[in-house]
């Protein structure tokens, strides 16, 4: 019996301190953001060297570049702590508009991941551009696919490389799961349009595991950044145009798309510096060409949400 | 005399009494509450899938498509939970015979070998992280199956494999020592009338330890189903039921790390993963209860 009611009493105290605590903990995350970047501003304003932290959280594909950056940026300003850290563009879209970081990257525009209202508020800044390629199995003898082949492939209704030239070899989908931005730039710049998973196509969410099972399986067909190509897999045609950093820049080549850094309304003056120091030719003909993007200064044409190209 | 001295003085084994009932009962509110805080958590995120997007609860169990940036989106579950049973079965089943019979050797053939050096190199299988499993898995095992079997090598099969290998100490520690703490009067019987080591070991160990082995291989398969990272390498993680062992297919952690990162929070999207997470957890307690019950009938 006295056993019973202690136990009962030990359920209640869990339930009542298990509720305070999540609020608890919700609450202080929010302070200690805030309380962060105040510290920051405080510290701008007392002298003319710049300090704060700035954590940038988000796309796990801009992260490295990120990262690097961040740290010779640390090296240069020593006031300056950036923290970065992955979890997917939409974790970085999310916690940079409820303020939980101060950067959010993302591989695609805000505009396509978040609800309208959430996304009102964030400002976009484009540090780098990143090409997309069909690649092949080395042993696929085709050279070329057409927009309209590679929807018929991708959406199931072509399944033998014959079909579009080659041999008579069965095709093996590596795709990228629903949620990626690599997929829904390349659903929306090399396809036009969203397509269903095929039936026995492989889905996997890392580049090195779609480029591994892409250059050992036969007749299988993906898409990697260009970062990511060598001659373990073969690189195809788009509609005969070649993907190279020369033919995203000047437009030819469709599918590529931004890495954005997005920050919730003006950011703080640390932060300012460094999306600056982003831009800068330090980094944007060092460490961006270097992981192999595209710098941003070297495009011709321009790209808006509604995928508008411009001059 | 003696009793007025030892309610002046502290009594030392009262105050250790109170010292370590106050730190146990700490210990386990800690615990309960950290318990109690993933269930709400888990439970609060994958019930608003169905209160607050109004997902149908019955087409989530059992509906085959599962797409959710379509319009409308649709969510259905099964293909995962199909995935995610059949894997961890039949690593269970490639398993149980490989971890009983090292239990087998390990206590009745050659303890001394077995104990010293067996043991720990089968518990060492344990501490090597996932993501090692998924690599031998990917560089090994899938282009062995794609040469050997029709398809693409990745799938169940490549999945079942890998996991099965993952899952061995469990089963194996269970079994060993379940077997190790069978009276010896038993094998002793059985050998005074006259039964060889085999028959000693079918007819009498085998028998008596049963509901324990059951027990390592239940907790083998609760190990499995919640395996993810192994999994998702060597899978194929297409959210589709497969027609054959070597075609790609999802479990139901597959599904969860593959897009976790890239969904918002709060989003229906996201929502729906974690009803897959609670999905999983709720088979966790089924297979908790289960072991609970395997124990209560254990007749040692």
């Amino acid at each position: 019996m006295k056993k019973t009611l202690m136990l009962i009493i030990a359920l209640v105290l869990t339930f009542t301190l298990a509720a305070c605590g999540g609020k608890n903990n919700a609450g202080s995350g929010a302070n200690g953001t805030t309380n962060g970047t105040n510290a920051g501003n405080g510290g701008g304003s007392a002298d003319a060297g710049l300090s704060g932290s700035i954590l940038a959280t988000g796309s796990t594909a801009l992260q490295p570049l990120v990262d690097q950056a961040s740290k010779r940026f640390m090296e240069q300003n020593s006031g300056v702590t950036i923290q970065v850290q992955g979890g997917g563009s939409g974790t970085g879209l999310a916690q940079v508009s409820q303020g939980q970081a101060n950067i959010g990257n993302s591989d695609v525009f805000a505009e396509e991941k978040l609800e309208a209202d959430q996304a009102k508020g964030l400002v976009d800044h484009q540090v780098a551009v990143v090409g997309i390629a069909t690649v092949v199995n080395p042993e696929v003898n085709v050279d070329n696919l057409t927009k309209q082949q590679l929807i018929d492939i991708f959406s199931g209704k072509i399944a033998n490389w014959k079909e579009v030239g080659g041999n008579d070899q069965n095709i093996t989908i590596v795709n990228r799961p629903a949620s990626s931005g690599t997929r829904a730039t390349f659903e929306k710049y090399a396809l036009g349009e969203k397509v269903a998973d095929v039936k026995g196509s492989i889905q996997e969410d890392s580049s090195g595991t779609v480029k591994k099972l892409v250059g050992e399986t036969p007749g299988a067909i993906g898409y990697l950044g260009f970062a990511y190509l060598d001659d373990k897999v073969k690189v195809l045609k788009y509609e005969g145009v070649e993907a190279s950093e020369e033919t995203v820049a000047n437009g030819t080549y469709p599918v590529w798309a931004y890495e954005h850094m997005y920050t919730k309304g003006e950011p703080d003056a640390a932060t300012k510096a460094f999306l600056d120091y982003m831009l800068s030719d330090e980094v944007q003909n060092g460490d961006v060409v270097d992981m192999g993007y595209i710098p941003v200064s070297k495009m011709q044409v321009k790209r808006d949400v509604e995928g508008n190209i411009s001059k | 005399m003696a009793q007025s001295v030892g309610k002046q003085q502290p009594k030392p084994h009262l105050r250790e009494e109170w010292v370590g009932r106050v730190y146990t009962f700490l210990c386990i509110l800690f615990l309960l509450l950290t318990i109690f805080s993933m269930v709400y958590f888990v439970a609060s995120k994958g019930l608003s899938t169905f209160i607050i997007n109004k997902v149908n609860l019955a087409g989530f169990l059992t509906g085959l498509k599962w797409s959710p940036d379509s319009e409308p989106p649709l969510f259905g579950a099964l293909p995962f939970l199909i995935g995610s049973f059949s894997t961890s079965i039949l690593a269970a089943v490639i398993a149980a015979p490989l971890g009983f019979c090292a239990a087998v050797f390990m206590t009745q053939i050659m303890p001394k070998f077995g104990r010293k050096i067996m043991q720990p190199v089968i518990e060492l299988l344990a501490g090597i992280p996932s993501v090692v499993y998924g690599f031998v898995g990917l560089s090994v095992i899938v282009p062995l199956f794609r040469d050997i079997f029709p398809g693409q090598g990745i799938g169940i099969a490549a999945g079942a494999v890998v996991l099965s290998i993952m899952i061995l100490p469990t089963i194996t520690t269970i079994a060993t020592d379940a077997l190790a703490s069978l009276p010896a009067g038993l094998k002793e019987g059985s050998y005074a009338l006259g039964a060889t080591r085999w028959q000693t070991i079918y007819r009498i160990v085998l028998p008596t330890t049963m509901p324990a082995l059951l027990t390592g291989i239940v907790l083998g398969i609760a190990r499995a189903f919640g395996e993810a990272l192994a999994v998702q390498m060597v899978i194929g993680n297409s959210p589709h039921i497969p027609r054959s062992l070597f075609e790609s297919t999802s479990t139901l952690t597959s599904a969860i790390t593959l897009s976790m990162g890239n969904t918002v929070m709060g989003s229906i999207q996201n929502n729906a993963l974690w009803s897959l997470a609670l999905l999983l957890m709720i088979m966790t307690f089924v297979f908790v209860f289960i072991v609970r019950m395997l124990e209560r009938r254990s007749k040692l």
